[in-house]
């Protein structure tokens, strides 16, 4: 045996067999179910929204990338995430060319800029999400949809039927049954309450998420409606269903790098977008709130992380 | 009722099958050269009491603590010194060492193997033998045993704990001793006990090893002043701190010495030295080595002399069938890689433990993404995400407010961690940079 053959670093030797990659192809695993039901009722455009938007997002990391002479960090799957994302929060009819841009904004600019995956302070989909929102408002809120027969001028969602009309005629128009199933306009990913909580399983088996930031953000919201909406259980319902509250919750609002690590700070970060959300929706000029409250958690999640800082173990006693 | 645990920690593949059937087997050096490096313990190197040409005898103290917090260096063998020169020891570094040539024939120093009744033992009796003995610490760490025996006031401790949870994955000397000898065990604690009038004894071993809880229980039932707790097999179950939080709710902090809260924590190994020491006349000079891993022909659990060849006990194995790719001195989570096999056993060497594959190497690391694994695998309940930044900005400032001289090194987060970020490491740096600076802090006031 020779000198110096074995390589030597420091301990510990050994690594658990989770990476990067599996968490995030965990991610994408668990918006399949959602995902095919947006493209089972919103039809062809749906899927063609959703690939053209991953494509754009893997395709500008990798020029980005390239360009700048950086490692290709495309194998991560993180920009497959990210196209996802934001895909499954687009309206089904929207003009590809919208979500495409959005895309590479997310990217190049909220994800890249910033140093690339896990320097990124808003989470890239949500942040292109609202990027396309004010930019394009009247296309990222036309819900129709040719699939469904909802026709493209009156078709408000049901937050906005709901927001216009009271809890009494919404119900009417969109009965609790068909919100949780997803027989309703909106997003191509948000509809379907039944396929989000099937994902949103998995990503709880897989131990990729914990339920802490998603239910203390609905409860809430939930709470937050009853105390300041009709007072009506089934208005709180209504509102946990519908809009993008149930995709947010599971999907959004559980990103890592976007959110505090500590746990006492997601819980305070879950409780201040759950107040946002409620505000938002409540009292703001627009029935969805989900992707803004989301994306002002995201700004003062590193204030809540440095406020929540654990007490080391044997340390508890002292003050700090 | 669950069994008795901590907080946080995490579950790697234990690999302990591949030993813990094989019996322990004795194992004399084959070479003639054995090397007693002077410092295998926490504290002051040991100072020298041969010189090149002297003869020496099996059980002759060579070497004298050199401090208070130092411990003697006892020889394996009989024979000549041959020089004192500094040698490779398994950390890497280059350690002054007593190079003995061994003459086989195992002469012993005037009683040496002696029977003695421990109970007719004064206290101070017991503790000297035990500092003659040259014990320390065999988990690893190896503090000196004697000024462990030595509180502030012996009558606030109230727990002994013997430390057999073994949660270093692949090592099982602990778990063959507890198989092979535990009289030894009960006696060694015994022998503690004497010490301590207030003190209950307590061995705690993982439930990974029901065979040896059975075992101790059997052999405890009629003591009404020892028992067997039965840990959960997570690592770090077996460090001190995560041991005694689950022995007796008691918790632990850098500033604070086992003692400080009432209790005394010896790993198995130490206690039946210290049974051989005082009820046997017989000084530290073997330890029990496992050789393990995937690379090596025939896994073992050897009892050796101290001093030998880390390569002789890789031969005696069989050696290798693949050839490794790393090789341990002790186990995957907190054991030193090593560059070569010229390195003696010393009292500390509890296994060699062999790797086809390098798992580090294979899984390059990548950039964190905050999914905060790391803060749920860590006994100490810090925030490794964040304490990593500090130590990549070399902020040791910034390192000391996110308490990261409370952390244990005992590499859970950098096991979890999905991004394979080198955690571990950089903490143990930050570590020795903020010791150094409260060194030099220290010693400027001194001055002043």
């Amino acid at each position: 045996m020779m000198a110096g053959k074995f390589n030597v670093s420091s301990s510990p030797h050994v690594r658990d067999n989770s990476s990067t990659a599996v968490i995030m192809k965990d991610v994408c695993i668990a918006m399949i179910p959602t995902l095919a039901f947006g493209c089972f009722q919103f039809g062809i455009s749906a899927l063609i929204v959703v690939i053209c938007t991953v494509l754009a997002c893997v395709l500008s990391e990798y020029l980005y990338e390239k360009l700048m002479n950086k490692p290709i960090t495309i194998g991560d799957f993180s920009a497959v995430v990210t196209g996802l994302i934001l895909a499954l929060n687009m309206p089904p009819q929207i003009p590809v060319w919208m979500p495409v841009l959005g895309g590479i904004f997310a990217i190049i600019v909220v994800k890249q800029l910033y140093g690339g995956l896990g320097q990124n302070f808003m989470n890239p989909a949500l942040a292109a999400r609202c990027f396309l929102l004010i930019s394009f408002a009247g296309a990222m809120t036309n819900f129709s949809s040719a699939a469904l027969k909802f026709d493209s001028t009156s078709t408000p969602t049901p937050l906005g039927f709901l927001r216009a009309n009271g809890i009494k005629i919404a119900l009417d128009q969109y009965n609790l049954l068909n919100i949780f199933l997803g027989r309703i306009p909106g997003t191509i990913g948000e509809v379907s309450t039944v396929a989000l909580l099937i994902g949103a399983l998995y990503l709880v088996v897989r131990k990729v998420i914990s339920l802490r930031i998603p239910l203390i953000y609905i409860a809430t919201v939930a709470v937050f409606v009853f105390i300041f909406g009709d007072h009506n259980s089934t208005t709180v319902l209504y509102h946990v269903l519908s809009g993008g509250l149930i995709f947010g919750a599971f999907f959004m609002a559980t990103d890592y790098v976007s959110t505090p690590v500590t746990k006492t700070g997601q819980v305070y970060f879950a409780v201040f977008i759950g107040i946002l959300t409620g505000l938002f929706r409540l009292f703001g000029g627009n029935a969805e709130g989900v992707s803004y409250a989301i994306i002002i958690g995201n700004i003062v999640a590193p204030l809540l992380e440095k406020a929540t800082l654990p007490k080391a173990f044997g340390r508890e006693a002292k003050k700090a | 009722m669950g069994l008795a645990t901590f907080i946080g920690g995490v579950h790697p593949y234990e690999g302990k099958e591949l030993s813990m059937e094989h019996p322990i087997t004795v194992l004399q050096p084959k070479g003639s050269e054995m090397v007693f490096p002077l410092v295998q313990h926490i504290g002051a190197p040991a100072k020298p009491l041969v010189a090149a040409g002297d003869e020496v005898l099996v059980g002759q103290i060579i070497a004298e603590a050199g401090g208070f917090i130092s411990a003697n260096v006892v020889s394996s063998v009989s024979g000549k010194v041959k020089k004192i020169e500094p040698r490779r020891v398994a950390n890497g570094s280059m350690v002054n060492s007593i190079i003995i040539e061994d003459d086989k024939e195992y002469r012993t120093v005037e009683g040496f193997g002696e029977r003695k009744d421990y109970t007719k033992l004064s206290k101070d009796e017991i503790r000297n033998i035990v500092k003659e003995a040259g014990i320390v610490g065999l988990g690893g760490a190896g503090f000196p045993t004697h000024v462990k025996l030595s509180p502030k006031n012996e009558n606030e401790i109230d727990y002994i704990i013997v430390n057999g949870a073994e949660c270093e994955p692949y090592l099982t000397s602990d778990y063959r001793l507890m198989m092979e000898e535990p009289e030894k065990i009960i006696g060694g604690l015994k022998i503690i006990l004497q010490l301590f009038p207030n003190a209950k004894g307590i061995i705690g071993i993982e439930n990974n090893k029901p065979k040896a809880v059975e075992k101790l229980r059997e052999l405890v039932k009629n003591e009404s002043k020892i028992e067997v707790v039965e840990l959960y097999t997570k690592y770090p179950q077996g460090g001190e701190r995560s041991l005694i939080y689950a022995c007796t709710g008691r918790k632990l902090n850098s500033s604070k010495l086992p003692a400080d809260v009432g209790c005394i924590v010896d790993n198995t190994d130490t206690v039946i030295s210290i049974y051989n020491a005082v009820a046997k006349s017989t000084p530290l000079i073997r330890r029990i080595v496992t050789i393990t891993g995937d690379a090596v022909t025939t896994p073992q659990n050897f009892k050796v002399r101290t001093g030998m060849n880390y390569q002789e006990l890789i031969e005696a194995a069989g050696g290798f069938k693949k050839e490794p790719r790393k090789v341990l001195s002790g186990g995957p989570m907190m054991g030193q890689a090593l560059f070569t096999l010229d390195i003696p056993v010393t009292k500390a060497s509890s296994s060699i433990t062999t790797f086809i594959n390098d798992e580090v190497e294979d899984n390059p690391e990548t950039p964190c993404i905050k999914c905060g694994r790391c803060i749920d695998a860590c006994p100490s309940f810090l925030v490794p995400v964040l304490m990593m930044e500090k130590a990549l900005a070399d902020d040791t400032q910034g390192f000391e407010k996110l308490n990261g001289m409370e952390c244990v090194e005992c590499g859970s987060c950098a096991y979890v961690c999905p991004a394979k970020r080198p955690l571990t490491q950089g903490f143990k740096y930050m570590r020795q940079a903020v010791a150094a600076k409260r060194r030099a802090a220290a010693a400027k006031k001194e001055v002043k």
